[in-house]
């Protein structure tokens, strides 16, 4: 079975998929499939794709947080060579919620910025579960100005809750840190490509997104706000979250229509810790693509970048 | 169509319901519980005479407070929410609209334009926390990038006074790229030299904080704002302890660096005068 936490949702799969497994251990090694064996691999083959064409967008937060989902350091490691981790901000600490440093893809040498999570509870703890403090954001700036002078493009893999709210965060200045990153990558004179590979928690996510190119895997999200967040302020119940997440509208085909989002990248039907490979195949091919898009950009990186985001937001105006 | 007529701007506006006091001839002070005369309140520029807290007070006051008398001329009115998500949550987004219109008389929670500090032009733009607590939608974000970009084109010093609880969760997304907005501007303006001044009241939290409003090249805190990214409850949840006295406050921010002084609403005018004056080389 490839998908060892089943999310609620995936019930009726799992039930196929159990049955499918105890006629496999029932069989002697190397035996052909029977029939029954086919059909029910049809059968498990259409209840997924039934379950996760329609997956409501508070089921999309699901997948986007599962705990086997790829993380920033299992697509570094699956689609960078030579990954040389850099640490540090230079002026308080080095924070294990954001990871960065050289590495090249496809031969060519960038510099990649994640926001890390935690699989183990050890590593969770160690990674703050994602959200990061703010020596994390100044290492990622401190990173992405030596790209710049380097000449070498950014790639930023977003996935966070958001930006941790936490008394140190505060006392440093979170917020500060937070609106440096974005003033300082709107006019950063060099490419940058950004994925939300996971959850795009608000403000947090935003600071490693002011790129020229912003794309999101299939099943992820990013959101002014968590749906819990959402529910439990306006709606007055957090167990609203589900509507919440759809009013809100967070998911990638709903971004990218609204025109948030350049590019969608396919998921692995079932999510991407079903078949990592196959996520980090399509990550990295949509990456390339998206660099050799922004170098033949008319107007320059700056400017276009600019352009692109002074644009952002949908209101009316009366000639007065 | 015009929804909203020009004011005359004035520090006793009938209309300032924002002011956090009960209708009547005595206020009760929120910080020290004293009940005082409203019009001594109000003569006192609307701060406590007993304990020096400062009550909110609405945008068009404070452009009174600050600005020479008769020199705002107000922009950008004609920018209105088009409510893009189609919001509804307990009640429609565009009913919470339409009820803080109706309460503040202003289109959406920010008021801007250019005027004068003794005789110096300013592009200024002002937060209304009645409207909606003050949160960023798209028409604020858009009002704010005008301010920095008309203090670009026109080379005059741009300055935002941030009263808020940041963005406003009803836009969604469209909200939250307003923060990319805003500080892409001040990108801009500090590329050109323009000084962009940055004015903290109580509160400046969320998306409002980590964007412009602590990119200013000077940031001024009104005594006891609450100035923060998240907001003191959902720290308190998050790390499950009380918060230690005077954590967020001005004078905080002040101690640990992060903002140039603490000005109260008497001396503001004149600090800024004098801050503009000799930025811009006079
Ligand atoms: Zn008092």
């Amino acid at each position: 079975m490839t998908n060892k936490h089943p999310l609620d949702f995936e019930k009726p799969l799992v039930e196929i998929e159990k049955k499918i497994e105890d006629i496999k251990n029932s069989m002697p090694d190397g035996a052909p499939a029977t029939d029954e064996l086919k059909k029910l691999r049809r059968k498990a083959a259409k209840v997924k794709k039934d379950i996760f064409a329609k997956l409501t967008p508070y089921q999309v937060t699901q997948v986007a947080r599962h705990r086997d989902r790829p993380y920033a350091l299992d697509y570094i490691e699956a689609v960078f060579d030579d990954f040389v981790e850099l640490h540090g901000d230079r002026l308080f600490g080095d924070d294990p919620a954001i990871v960065g440093g050289l590495a090249r893809l496809d031969g060519e040498p960038v510099m990649v910025i994640g926001q890390q999570k935690g699989r183990t509870t050890k590593e969770k703890l160690f990674r703050n579960f994602g959200m990061p403090n703010p020596e994390g954001y100044r290492k990622a700036l401190r990173l992405m100005h030596l790209a710049e002078r380097s000449k070498i493009p950014v790639i930023t893999l977003i996935d966070t809750p958001g930006a941790y709210p936490g008394i140190g965060a505060e006392e440093r200045g979170q917020a500060e840190a937070i609106a440096r990153n974005l003033r300082e990558m709107a006019v950063l004179n060099t490419p940058i490509v950004s994925v939300v590979i996971g959850e795009g928690g608000s403000g947090g996510a935003l600071a490693l997104g002011v790129a020229d190119r912003v794309m999101m895997l299939t099943y992820s999200t990013y959101s002014v706000i968590s749906p819990e967040g959402c529910a439990a302020i306006l709606y007055k119940d957090a167990a609203k979250a589900d509507v919440a997440a759809k009013a809100l509208k967070i998911t990638a085909p709903d971004l990218a229509e609204m025109g948030f989002v350049d590019a969608v990248i396919e998921e692995p039907m079932g999510g991407a810790h079903t078949d990592p490979d196959k996520a980090a195949r399509n990550l990295k091919a949509s990456v390339l693509e998206a660099l050799a898009d922004i170098r033949t950009d008319s107007l320059g990186i700056v400017k276009n970048r600019y352009e692109k985001f002074r644009k952002l937001g949908s209101f009316a105006e009366d000639a007065e | 169509m015009v929804w909203f007529r020009k004011k005359k701007v004035s520090s006793t506006d009938p209309n300032d319901r924002s002011l956090k006091v009960p209708e009547g001839l005595w206020v009760k002070c929120a910080n020290c519980g004293e009940i005082i005369y409203k019009k001594e309140v109000e003569r006192n520029l609307n701060v406590c005479p007993k304990c020096d807290y400062h009550f909110r007070i609405s945008a068009r006051s404070r452009l009174a407070v600050i600005l020479d008398e008769g020199s705002f001329i107000e922009h950008d009115e004609g920018l209105i929410a088009s409510d893009p998500l189609e919001f509804k949550d307990l009640k429609k987004y565009k009913e919470r609209l339409k009820s803080s219109q109706k309460k503040t008389g202003l289109s959406d929670a920010f008021v801007s334009g250019v005027g004068a500090i003794d005789s110096k032009k300013v592009s200024i733009g002002v937060f209304e926390f009645a409207f909606m607590g003050g949160s960023m939608g798209a028409v604020v974000g858009e009002k704010i990038t005008r301010v920095l970009e008309r203090g670009a084109e026109a080379g005059i010093p741009a300055l935002v006074i941030s009263s808020s609880g940041g963005a406003r969760m009803q836009e969604g997304i469209h909200s939250l790229m307003q923060m990319a907005k805003t500080s892409a501007a001040i990108a801009r303006l500090r590329e050109l030299g323009v000084p962009y001044i940055s004015i903290l009241t109580d509160p400046t939290t969320g998306g409002v904080t980590a964007s412009f409003a602590m990119l200013g090249d000077i940031i001024i805190a009104e005594p006891r704002a609450l100035i923060g990214f998240a907001g003191p409850r959902v720290i308190e949840q998050t790390i499950g302890e009380k918060l230690p006295e005077g954590f967020q406050r001005a004078e905080y921010l002040l101690e640990h660096g992060m903002i140039d002084m603490i000005v109260d609403r008497k001396t503001m005018k004149r600090t800024l005068s004098r801050v503009i004056s000799m930025l811009s080389g006079t």
